[in-house]
């Protein structure tokens, strides 16, 4: 049995390293990825484009702006003289938004009590201008909103009377709130997800469009043979990736990875056979190496989308909640968060890691039994 | 003890058994009610034209189709149930190239040695002996994939019999090679038939099926006749009658009006007509029919064979 897995083994290991375009892609797809996504991605939303209709004209609207300017989130790149213009900027996707500044904004402001800590709130307290924002990006939005409780009080050089907070906020694990800090793991998972599910489901549909299968099958090769000695190379594959995915983010984007190197690799060995299983699955399915890649991709997107990647799992509805579970990649991303972010120890994550390991065996018995030695 | 080995060898004297072998594939029948016999240690051959099930047949007695109806046995063993154990001893050299391009000459060989169990030092040993003998030895670093059509042919039919099959089965294996390697290609065959192998091979070519020790003829997923070449030109169900003279075309079209008359085919300056048994003297009745031109008797070839047994079908 293992000589027959091994001689397999070895044959898939030869032509893998004989397909140049493809031996690149297993290099070239995380260098290169890694590199746009990781400075690329960013929801921390910055110096957005805004405009201004400054109706008041006085020190004190300048000061206002200057105080907006100075938190860094937006950028006055225009000014309007109505807010009939400015409104066609938005439309037009020239601006996000524009802060609308009245021509009574001083008195407002006089009378506001964030300005002056004298002035007491009452049912004649005003905002001192408002905010057209373009809501339709969640993100840009919500760092608009931010700007909502400015404090005033630095404008007139009185900020002394601070409250303390309700509630002080301590930060473990990404103090300073950088976003590839998150990114990067979850990035591990769509990457590995998209190599390994891609490569195994064309493995065997390659076999049988080039003719090979017809042959393969007239020996006596088991179908759990063949399954074996076909994923084993990409499990090599799949974790030189690994090694400079996280090389790369932790040389480059100074991403801590705090726990255990074994933790991690057992993890992602876990990830890279369940993804591997679920390529063969896919391949026994597909009759055509164009059939394999739109299951692939059809997997793929949900794994991007639904896995914690990109928007966090406690946000999404129960139903998707159950998708994603069935997902590999969201019990993946769940543990390589919490192995390279928070220290966490393989068996602190042991459901996620018997689902993988339930997951590649349910896999493997599928394809094998999916794979007749028939030509049918 | 010595009666149980008679008994046993009188059991296994044929390679291949098969009745009522029949293949469905939704509505279209591709093999129908399909009997064989095939004796140890002969060269058997299937003769049609594309499409007529030989493939079908071959893939049926292989296990990597199953029939709708009918049995097998393959080497005294029934298929059905023991296709793995059967795999062992049985070799297919498949009609499209179906080995690995990527991989170098004695990669091939090494990994279906190993496929099939070979130990690494009997392999070794083998793969020597194979590229000798297929003349290969100088081509062990080239990859499958840039060799000529020969030479694949030859990588595939070691291939094939690496593990030394006692049957091999042999789909159009000189569909892609030139007349002066087919030659050759059959010396090979004869040499693994001397040694005992028995051998299926199906081709469209005459001369090929001709060298064979039996044959079946195939139509449409039907045997049609079955036999040794010269039983089968023998007991063809007509006469050949050469014609020779002028306008032979026009003569040919007056010819196949008579029901009585096959087939009428040109070959070179002669007009070869094949006449069905029940006319009494068919010489005299195209002499009558020919105006003139001089007829002679001939002696039937495979392809008249082949032409009476499908009822001209498929000659133009």
């Amino acid at each position: 049995m293992w000589a027959r897995v091994w001689a397999i083994f070895i044959k898939e290991l030869k032509e893998l390293s004989r397909d140049r375009m493809t031996f690149a892609m297993i290099i070239m797809i995380p260098l290169t990825q890694l590199m746009l996504f990781g400075y690329a991605i960013n929801t921390d939303a910055r110096h957005i484009p805004v405009g201004l209709v400054d109706l008041s004209q006085t020190s004190e609207s300048r000061a206002v702006e200057q105080a907006i300017v100075a938190t860094q989130s937006v950028d006055f790149v225009s000014r309007y003289a109505s807010i009939k213009e400015a409104e066609v900027a938005i439309t037009k996707g020239d601006i996000s938004a524009v802060l609308y500044l009245p021509a009574d904004m001083t008195r407002r402001l006089f009378s506001h009590p964030l300005y002056d800590h004298q002035q007491p709130y009452s049912a004649l307290t005003r905002p001192i201008g408002q905010w057209i924002v373009d809501g339709s990006d969640t993100v840009i939005a919500a760092s608009i909103r931010a700007l909502r409780n400015l404090p005033l009080d630095e404008i007139n050089g009185l900020a002394t009377a601070r409250t303390a907070p309700s509630f002080e906020v301590v930060q473990y694990y990404n103090p300073e709130q950088r976003t590839v800090v998150n990114t990067l793991p979850g990035l591990l998972a769509v990457i590995l997800t998209m190599t390994m599910i891609l490569f195994t489901s064309a493995a065997i549909v390659r076999e049988q469009e080039q003719g090979n299968m017809e042959f393969l099958i007239t020996t006596p090769v088991r179908p759990i043979e063949l399954m074996i000695g076909k994923i084993a190379p990409y499990v090599i594959v799949g974790l030189v990736q690994v090694t400079i995915i996280l090389s790369m983010g932790h040389w480059i984007f100074a991403v801590p990875i705090k726990g255990g190197l074994l933790s991690l690799f057992f993890a992602s060995l876990l990830f890279i056979f369940a993804s591997l299983a679920l390529g063969l699955v896919i391949s026994t399915i597909a009759k055509t190496q164009l059939q394999a890649m739109q299951m692939t991709i059809f997997i793929l997107l949900p794994s991007i989308l639904l896995s914690g990647f990109m928007f966090p799992y406690d946000a999404m509805p129960v139903a998707a909640q159950w998708i994603a579970e069935a997902l590999p990649a969201t019990h993946f991303m769940r543990m390589i968060r919490a192995i390279v972010l928070r220290d966490a120890n393989i068996l602190l994550l042991g459901k996620d890691a018997l689902w993988l390991g339930l997951f590649t065996m349910a896999g493997l018995a599928i394809a094998s039994l999916r794979f007749n030695k028939k030509l049918e | 003890m010595n009666t149980d080995s008679t008994k046993e060898q009188q059991v296994v004297e044929y390679a291949i058994e098969a009745q009522g072998l029949t293949k469905r594939f939704g509505n279209n029948i591709a093999v129908n009610q399909f009997d064989l016999r095939i004796p140890k240690g002969s060269i058997y051959g299937f003769l049609g034209p594309n499409g007529c099930g030989k493939s079908t047949c071959m893939r049926l007695l292989t296990g990597l189709l199953e029939p709708t109806e009918g049995q097998i046995r393959i080497l005294g063993e029934n298929l059905a149930g023991h296709e793995e154990s059967l795999k062992q001893r049985m070799g297919y050299m498949t009609q499209k190239f179906s080995l690995y391009e990527k991989l170098t000459v004695r990669e091939n060989l090494d990994f279906v040695g190993a496929v099939y169990g070979l130990s690494r030092a009997r392999r070794k040993i083998r793969i020597e002996e194979l590229l000798t003998l297929y003349d290969l030895e100088h081509q062990t670093k080239q990859f499958a994939g840039s060799m000529s059509g020969g030479q694949r042919q030859r990588l595939a039919l070691a291939c094939a019999t690496l593990h030394s099959p006692e049957l091999l089965f042999l789909d159009e294996p000189t569909s892609a090679v030139d007349p002066e390697n087919r030659r050759e290609f059959w010396e090979r065959l004869f040499d693994l038939c001397s040694v005992g192998t028995t051998i299926l091979v199906s081709t469209h070519y005459m001369d090929e099926a001709e060298r064979c020790h039996a044959l079946a003829i195939m139509e449409q997923g039907y045997k049609r006749a079955d036999g040794s070449p010269k039983t089968l030109m023998e007991t063809m169900p007509a006469t050949v009658v050469e014609v020779s003279g002028d306008e032979l075309r026009q003569l040919k079209q007056n010819l196949i009006q008579h029901s009585e008359i096959m087939s009428a085919a040109q070959i070179g300056a002669h007009l070869r007509v094949l006449v069905k048994q029940e006319v009494q003297d068919p010489l005299g009745f195209i002499k009558q029919l020919s105006a003139g031109r001089n007829a002679v008797l001939a002696r039937p070839s495979l392809e008249d064979v082949f032409v009476a047994c499908t009822g001209g079908r498929h000659v133009g």
